[in-house]
């Protein structure tokens, strides 16, 4: 009884000390990439053609997502605003919803799937063919050459997917509020704008998908990197990118969150 | 152990006493070779051998735990990143499947180093890299991806990458495995071919001991991390050490036996538990 109880928190203690160890690497990787980042400023060609694979490629899925978030929220918001009588101020809960949690949170989620593991994938692949391995022997490094493009691409292209995710939501709550359910026009555009603030709203918004972008792209190419060389390495590592991403994106935005309304305050 | 040539100053890869393993398991053991320069020397022995691993370390890939890998009279152990990198731009490389980058045209993967290494313009790229595919008689298929390609053409196009910037050393990872007669009989020629007009030096890991005899200077044979003979082709050919003749001679039984060790047979089919 107390052997089995030893050995539980032994596991607990395993695990924890894995997943910190884990979390440790991918820091240590982010370092890396930072230090091999130069080449990719240089010829800058490299991100751009991976933003079109990142960014460019997620757009479809990001903005038919956006826009059935933003019908959701409007017909969720206008039930429950209707009882209260303030069914104008729709507007106002569909922006602000968007704009500080559900778009950074949702574009980072389905970026994570979409784009994150087609990067680990890549990567692993890449690797499992000695395509790495050839590329070092060329005399060039993998880090600066396969890895930070695509990590610098995943950064800048989040940011600007939970733009457009958020202004699809918005166009979706218009569209459901405003034409279908018959709620003023004017009253729901000037309330949001009235309540919608440019830096503790957008700013904060894109600050945190920012964040999740270097998280993602840090993860994805991490595990790319260290996939075992092998059909189920790489398997395994997709998966990995995708849970350890939105978990790390969940956790990231609880923190961000609580440090932003201490600003609010 | 001694290698062909006995100069100082005329190897291109020179191994003395290297000792190296994966964790506990050691791979190598006292390892002695020299590659003299402008020669090509095959490495031979049984998958898992090790001499993949000895190739990986001519490049640098691998560090030795003990002993000494000198490439152009340049000692690898204990090179910084920087200065291993600059080793590996004289240093051309075929892998097993050829490795070609995926994601690049065949033009693409030949140039790709001329991209990152040189400034060369464009069009002189554009020679450049026609005169690489066209070595290796594929000229034609420069526009296509490396996906559209047969085993053997992707061979000989990473052959035109790996020799792209005329290196003086150029190593062969397993270059005839998968390969069809006539590609096998092409891949083989040219190695030779590109080896002598570049007036480089070659180092082949293979196990395809009639393809490779045609075509080396000099044999290494490599069994369980040591190397257990050496010699030109004649005289491997013609060697009366049981191991080596097994293997050149492809025969099923000898010092390596046909059965993997395992418990006796009547006692597998419980023949002896039924008569006992």
């Amino acid at each position: 009884m107390m052997g089995s109880l030893v050995r539980g928190l032994q596991n607990i203690g395993d695990s924890a000390l894995r997943i910190i160890e884990r979390i440790g690497a991918v820091v240590l990787f982010l370092g890396q990439i930072l230090g091999h980042s130069a080449p990719s400023f240089r010829r800058f060609s490299l991100v751009i053609r991976e933003m079109y694979y990142a960014g460019v490629q997620s757009l479809i899925i990001i903005l038919v997502s956006g826009l059935f978030v933003g019908m959701v929220l409007g017909l969720q918001g206008f039930e429950t605003l209707q009882s209260y009588g303030s069914s104008e101020s729709v507007g106002v809960l569909v922006a602000l919803s968007l704009m500080r949690e559900l778009g950074p949170v949702v574009s980072a989620l389905l970026f994570a799937s979409r784009a994150g593991s087609a990067m680990t994938a890549e990567i692993g692949l890449m690797k499992a063919t000695e395509q790495l391995s050839a590329m070092e022997m060329m005399a060039v490094n993998p880090l600066a050459r396969v890895v930070a493009p695509r990590f610098w691409g995943g950064v800048f292209s989040l940011p600007l997917l939970a733009v457009l995710f958020g202004a699809m939501g918005i166009i979706g709550g218009f569209l459901v509020t405003v034409v279908m359910l018959g709620v003023d026009s004017g009253a729901f555009w000037s309330q949001m704008q009235a309540a919608v603030d440019f830096r503790h709203d957008v700013v904060n918004g894109m600050i945190k998908s920012l964040v999740f972008g270097v998280a993602v792209s840090a993860i994805a190419t991490f595990e790319g990197f260290e996939a075992p060389p092998t059909a189920e390495g790489v398997s395994g590592a997709t998966t990995r990118t995708v849970v350890s991403s939105s978990l790390a994106i969940l956790a990231l935005d609880l923190l961000l969150t609580a440090f932003m309304m201490k600003g609010w305050n | 152990m001694t290698g062909i040539a006995e100069r100082p100053g005329t190897h291109q890869v020179e191994i003395s006493d290297l000792n190296f393993g994966y964790g506990e398991r050691p791979v190598l053991k006292g390892i002695n070779l020299t590659v003299p320069k402008g020669g090509l020397v095959a490495i031979m022995g049984l998958s898992g051998c090790g001499k993949t691993t000895l190739l990986r370390l001519m490049g640098g890939q691998l560090q030795a735990r003990q002993g000494s890998v000198r490439v152009a009279g340049q000692e690898l152990n204990g090179m910084t990143e920087g200065q291993l990198y600059a080793m590996r731009r004289q240093v051309g490389m075929l892998f097993q499947f050829g490795a070609l980058f995926t994601d690049l045209s065949v033009f693409d993967n030949v140039a790709f180093q001329m991209r990152e290494h040189t400034s060369l313009s464009e069009s002189m790229i554009r020679d450049l890299v026609l005169m690489k595919l066209n070595a290796v008689g594929l000229r034609g298929v420069q526009g296509l991806m490396p996906s559209e390609l047969s085993g053997g053409m992707a061979r000989r196009v990473a052959l035109a990458r790996a020799t792209a910037l005329d290196p003086s050393l150029i190593l062969y990872d397993e270059p005839f495995t998968g390969l069809d007669p006539i590609s096998l009989g092409v891949i083989g020629r040219l190695i030779r071919e590109l080896n002598d007009a570049l007036g480089a030096t070659s180092v082949l890991v293979t196990h395809d001991v009639q393809e490779s005899m045609k075509i080396v200077d000099y044999i290494y044979f490599v069994s369980d991390g040591v190397i257990i003979a050496q010699g030109t082709p004649e005289e491997i050919r013609t060697s009366h050490l049981p191991f080596v003749h097994q293997f050149v001679w492809g025969e099923a039984d000898g010092p390596l036996p046909f059965h993997y060790p395992g418990l006796p047979l009547p006692r597998d089919f419980g023949l002896s538990a039924a008569g006992g």
